[in-house]
């Protein structure tokens, strides 16, 4: 069935569809919508699920690893502030090995107080162990839901998806909701080898010294690594079910791609119609989108860029004092390389700056006319 | 893909007459994309929505500068705020007025229609006296002017859509689709 829905409504029924038993959640703008349909549809019977309502996104995160222990399949979301006030616990549902799903709606950081898009807010979360996929419309928003449960059941860790804010999660778009039942064929109910269980009581997250806590974030990192493949399985699988198929990078034009534009989420959508204008020029321009930046996926990156004679990452975000985040991440992955590719590092569209079509042509043409980069950033769209 | 801003004050449905729209071409098989001057909305205060309809995935994620079209529910912005900015040369304005289209002043080379919008909400009871809702009204304009879709199939979508009043916001969208003057 097809449905015009809003991005956070894709996120609602990504939830329901994947029968999500426990949501705790806390509303936020641009979020508010996501929690809301999905508590009606709690309270209406449509979902058999039980909607908790808490006092800050603090608790909410922490009533989500509180139930993901005890084996139930928990769906929350969140945006900025409320994804800051989470961080302490964000550690420990990846600690713990809760694989919960968590929308994140990117908005950028106050003060001043804003509720437009940037990526900052969950880029800011990286180091926490999540993992984190970034949507470029509502239909992959959906299906990257469901897709998430599966990878993250599979290698007990958490993961986020992740959308932007107002360009995505207010805008009304045509979705395909799957069929219930291929879902659950695809998505069957989640069993923990471990859960909490008050006929077995045990103790988990309990004081672990240096004789042990060392290794328990050794096999953190080997999860995650294992997660890498389990992407493209479970992008490939989906796509044979329900016709879309996914994986941890997204190109286009890249075979006889001399350059290359890099980004995530609706800014590279919106390139891709700027490859196309480029091409049309006579431009050998390709787009790499990165679709999941948690696990990093550098091989595939690595073997894109070992064609092109340069690159351009654009960055919605930025670590202050280095320079955009996507940027940083493409260059380690080619750094020991034998020929890495000049990599040029645009920041652009910070706190929903609109970002159009020419904006990234210019950004393009730019980077062409310099011989190298003379700095980790290139400012587009900053008035001074 | 044709490309469409609509004009109006908050409270007579400009958001939602954007997603009506949207709504009804995609159940004829359509991309699109609807959405809001985000997060701007209050009521009384001119608002403005984004509609982007094409036969392909629509890729561009960034708003609206150019406009094919413009739809204005609320008449009186006609020289407060500069409405046709971006408009392209040739591209219809849908506007809410008794007038006939040759009254209506726009500078620049397009095609007007007008539709009796607020007649039409105030003679539905859509809304009050003072502040009526004229987006169901309009939309019959719409269909009739630009065809992008049945009007069956915009009347069976503001039916689902509209929270209450769904026969008379039904009857005041048929009922504008033939008040509607321009395009003979």
């Amino acid at each position: 069935m097809r449905k015009v829905m809003i991005g956070n409504h894709a996120l609602s029924y990504g939830a329901k569809i994947s029968r999500a038993q426990v949501i705790p959640a806390y509303p936020i703008t641009p979020q508010t919508e996501v929690v809301e349909l999905l508590s009606e549809m709690c309270a209406n019977g449509e979902m058999d699920a039980k909607f908790i309502k808490v006092e800050s996104e603090h608790s909410a995160m922490t009533a989500s690893i509180g139930a993901s222990a005890t084996g139930a399949r928990v769906f929350t979301a969140t945006s900025a502030q409320g994804l800051a006030l989470m961080h302490e616990v964000l550690h420990w549902a990846v600690g713990a090995r809760t694989p919960i799903v968590m929308g994140n709606i990117n908005r950028a950081m106050a003060p001043p107080w804003t509720i437009w898009t940037e990526q900052t807010d969950s880029l800011a979360q990286r180091d926490t162990g999540w993992m984190q996929l970034y949507a470029q419309n509502s239909q992959e928003v959906l299906d990257s839901v469901i897709q998430a449960y599966k990878v993250a059941e599979a290698v007990q860790i958490p993961a986020m998806v992740i959308l932007a804010a107002f360009v995505l999660s207010h805008t009304s778009e045509a979705v395909e909701l799957p069929e219930q039942g291929k879902v659950d064929e695809f998505l069957p109910p989640y069993e923990p080898e471990y859960r909490i269980d008050p006929a077995n009581p045990h103790a988990f997250g309990g004081l672990t010294g240096p004789d042990g806590y060392f290794e328990l974030r050794y096999q953190i990192q080997k999860a995650i690594e294992d997660s890498l493949p389990k992407w493209d399985e479970v992008g490939r699988e989906f796509g044979e079910l329900f016709g879309r198929k996914y994986g941890l990078i997204e190109t286009y034009k890249v075979e006889d791609a001399k350059n290359l534009i890099i980004s995530s989420a609706t800014l590279a959508s919106t390139a891709r119609t700027a490859v196309d204008a480029l091409r049309e020029k006579g431009e050998k321009v390709g787009l790499l989108r990165i679709r999941v930046f948690r696990p990093f996926p550098s091989a595939q990156i690595r073997s894109i860029l070992s064609s092109v004679d340069r690159a351009v990452v654009v960055d919605r975000n930025i670590s202050f004092g280095a320079s955009g985040i996507f940027y940083q991440e493409v260059k380690a992955a080619v750094y020991n390389e034998k020929n890495p590719p000049p990599i040029f590092g645009v920041i652009a569209g910070i706190g929903g700056r609109d970002v159009t079509k020419k904006d990234i042509i210019d950004i393009y043409e730019d980077i062409m006319r310099m011989d190298e980069p003379k700095s980790d950033i290139i400012w587009k769209g900053v008035r001074l | 893909m044709v490309e469409i801003r609509l004009h109006g004050r908050g409270g007579q449905g400009t958001v939602i007459a954007a997603k009506i729209l949207a709504d009804a071409a995609a159940r004829e098989g359509k991309f699109v994309q609807a959405f809001p001057e985000y997060g701007v909305e209050r009521r009384g205060a001119p608002v403005k929505a984004f509609l982007r309809i094409d036969d392909d995935v629509i890729y561009i994620k960034s708003k609206i500068y150019e406009p094919d079209h413009l739809v204005i529910l609320e008449p009186a912005l006609i020289g407060v705020i500069d409405l046709t900015y971006g408009l392209k040369e040739g591209g219809w304005i849908i506007v809410n007025s008794n007038k006939n289209p040759e009254e209506m002043k726009f500078d620049g080379n397009y095609r007007i229609a007008t539709v009796p919008a607020t007649k039409i909400a105030l003679k539905h009871r859509l809304g009050s006296q003072a502040s009526p809702i004229v987006n169901t009204a309009i939309l019959g304009g719409v269909a009739k002017i630009l065809g992008l879709f049945k009007l069956e199939t915009l009347t069976e979508t503001v039916k689902d859509l509209v929270p209450i009043k769904e026969d008379e916001n039904v009857a005041a969208t048929m009922e504008a689709f033939e008040l509607t003057k321009g395009g003979e």
